[in-house]
């Protein structure tokens, strides 16, 4: 269990927005899932303060790359994580934002609950800390969500729940922030919302951020990079380029963009 | 050694106004209870959580197998064979499930048949199988001072266990995505969890019987989900719910003459139903 530490805010010693130095490089990346090769010779640069959005059909291996990443699979190639003075980081902090579809909705577990499973050396079911309780207001204040900390998850609506599952994953604040597919089932308004607070925790924290999604109208506008995979990279760059890429129209049926 | 530390007991408990106190093995019975269900209380937590009703119903019904084998070896006591022959199993559900390819209700359900079926097969050769039907609704007026101790020790170990991993495993049931993003072993958790939850079934098994221990597992947590908003309280009201039902189970089961462990899955049920009804929505 990695333990918290929070004067992220400063990032490394070094002033907020963008130190440009650390950042999270894959090369020649492969996976195989049950045999069959789903993602090959992926080279990706993440960089700090950037917010990079893979885009793809379904089965394009998106979230194979997450897996990767979070080391839940094994893979080809090499995966680095190097910090501002270009060390090589072993066992960077990556936050994790999963798609909240997965949550038991009647399950008796609340947000700060969620929070002491995550932190705490002391079983959850003997109580919480106030050390820990006051680490997850901190967590939850980054979001906008301290309000709803002692809330059922199960009472959530879809954005107040990502608001959560991001602010735990900036608990501690980490190396890299990965979200997968975070806004499914969230209706237009609540991803404005999210995708802004995104933005400017990216900024705030000078965060490197890779996030899976379809939303590709609001990636337009909040994305700094779009990659677009098909088993391996098939174009990157500023969104307002890839997007007009033939290869991407043609996946996303894009004619009615401009 | 433990019938002395037992004798306060003994004297309290028959100084008490009850018919049934005045029997040495219903207070034997009723420690043994008081060891038991909280710790079947607690586990029942994380089985409910997690969904490993079906894994722990599995390694129940595999102690066929496992007291045959203990035939078999000619063992004074089948429990030799019967926790490690528990304990491989896990392993080999745990494996099997992790290999993915079968899901695992069908992995669980295969080994269970087979190890049902054979444990019978073993056990009825000669038509004895009689011999064992002790083992299907089991006798809590059979417990020793030696059990009581035994139980006392293996409460400590498995309670030990459960709260290390305790966390790990509440998170892997809220998002095992998430629990794998934040803790590098919850593999080890999973297995850690499995393997004193099937020692804890195995060993209560002889008193409570095959075929009802489960249902100590997992009504209390359900009925404690139930009125529960939070884990804390879901751990309280669980082991709460499962002693309270022990111990007026143990007790009904004197005056009406009828198999323990049973009747406590009765009184259990009854609270189950009663928090059914006082449940309060999820969402608001």
């Amino acid at each position: 269990m990695q333990m918290p530490s929070d004067h992220a805010a400063s990032h490394h010693g070094i002033a907020p927005h963008r130190c440009g130095e650390c950042c999270t490089t894959l090369r020649d990346v492969g996976a195989r899932v049950g045999g069959r090769p789903v993602l090959e010779h992926v080279d990706l640069h993440l960089h700090c303060g950037e917010l990079t959005a893979v885009i793809g059909e379904n089965g394009a291996g998106k979230t194979t790359l997450v897996r990767c990443l979070l080391g839940e699979i094994p893979h080809s190639g090499e995966v680095h994580f190097l910090d501002a003075a270009r060390r090589r980081a072993d066992s960077p902090i990556i936050g994790y934002v999963p798609q909240h579809s997965s949550f038991d909705k009647d399950a008796p577990v609340s947000v700060l609950d969620m929070f002491a499973s995550s932190l705490a050396g002391r079983p959850a079911c003997l109580g919480v800390s106030s050390a820990v309780r006051a680490q997850a207001r901190e967590g939850l204040l980054r979001t906008g969500a301290e309000h709803l900390l002692d809330r059922p998850l199960g009472a959530l609506s879809g954005g107040e729940l990502q608001r959560v599952l991001l602010g735990l994953a900036l608990t501690p604040v980490p190396n890299l922030l990965v979200l997968d597919e975070p806004m499914s089932g969230v209706d237009h308004s609540g991803r404005e919302q999210f995708y802004d607070l995104l933005s400017r925790l990216r900024r705030e924290y000078d965060l490197a951020v890779l996030l899976v999604s379809h939303d590709l109208a609001t990636l337009a506008r909040f994305a700094d990079r779009l990659v677009f995979l098909d088993r391996r990279i098939v174009c990157e760059g500023p969104p307002a380029e890839v997007l007009r890429d033939q290869r991407v129209r043609a996946a996303f049926s894009l004619e009615l963009l401009p | 050694m433990s019938a002395v530390l037992l004798e306060p007991w003994h004297r309290v408990l028959s100084a008490l106004p009850f018919a049934w106190t005045q029997y040495e093995f219903m207070r034997l019975a009723l420690l043994a209870v008081l060891f038991i269900s909280p710790l079947l209380g607690a586990l029942g937590t994380v089985v409910v959580a997690n969904r490993l009703a079906f894994f722990s119903e599995a390694i129940g019904h595999a102690a066929f197998t496992g007291i045959a084998l203990g035939v078999i070896f000619g063992l004074s006591d089948p429990m030799w064979s019967m926790v490690p022959f528990a304990l491989i199993l896990t392993l080999v559900i745990t494996w099997v499930r992790r290999r993915g390819g079968l899901s695992s209700d069908t992995a669980i359900g295969l080994v269970m048949s087979f190890t049902v079926s054979l444990g019978i097969v073993l056990l009825s050769r000669g038509g004895d199988f009689a011999r064992y039907t002790n083992f299907l609704i089991g006798d809590m007026l059979a417990v020793t001072p030696r059990d009581v101790a035994w139980l006392a020790v293996l409460a400590v170990a498995v309670l030990a266990v459960f709260f290390f991993f305790f966390n790990r495993l509440m998170l892997a049931s809220m998002s095992p995505a998430l629990a794998r993003s934040r803790a590098r072993h919850s593999g080890a958790a999973e297995l850690a969890f499995a393997s004193a939850l099937a020692v804890v079934v195995t060993l209560g098994l002889p008193w409570i019987g095959i075929l009802v221990i489960n249902a100590l597992l997992i009504l209390p947590a359900a009925a404690a989900r139930n009125l529960a908003r939070n884990t804390a309280q879901f751990f309280a009201w669980s082991v709460g719910i499962s002693l309270t039902a022990g111990v007026i189970g143990l007790v009904v089961s004197f005056y009406a003459s009828s198999a323990t462990g049973a009747t406590i899955v009765l009184v259990a049920m009854g609270i189950y139903v009663f928090t059914f009804a006082m449940r309060r929505p999820a969402s608001s």
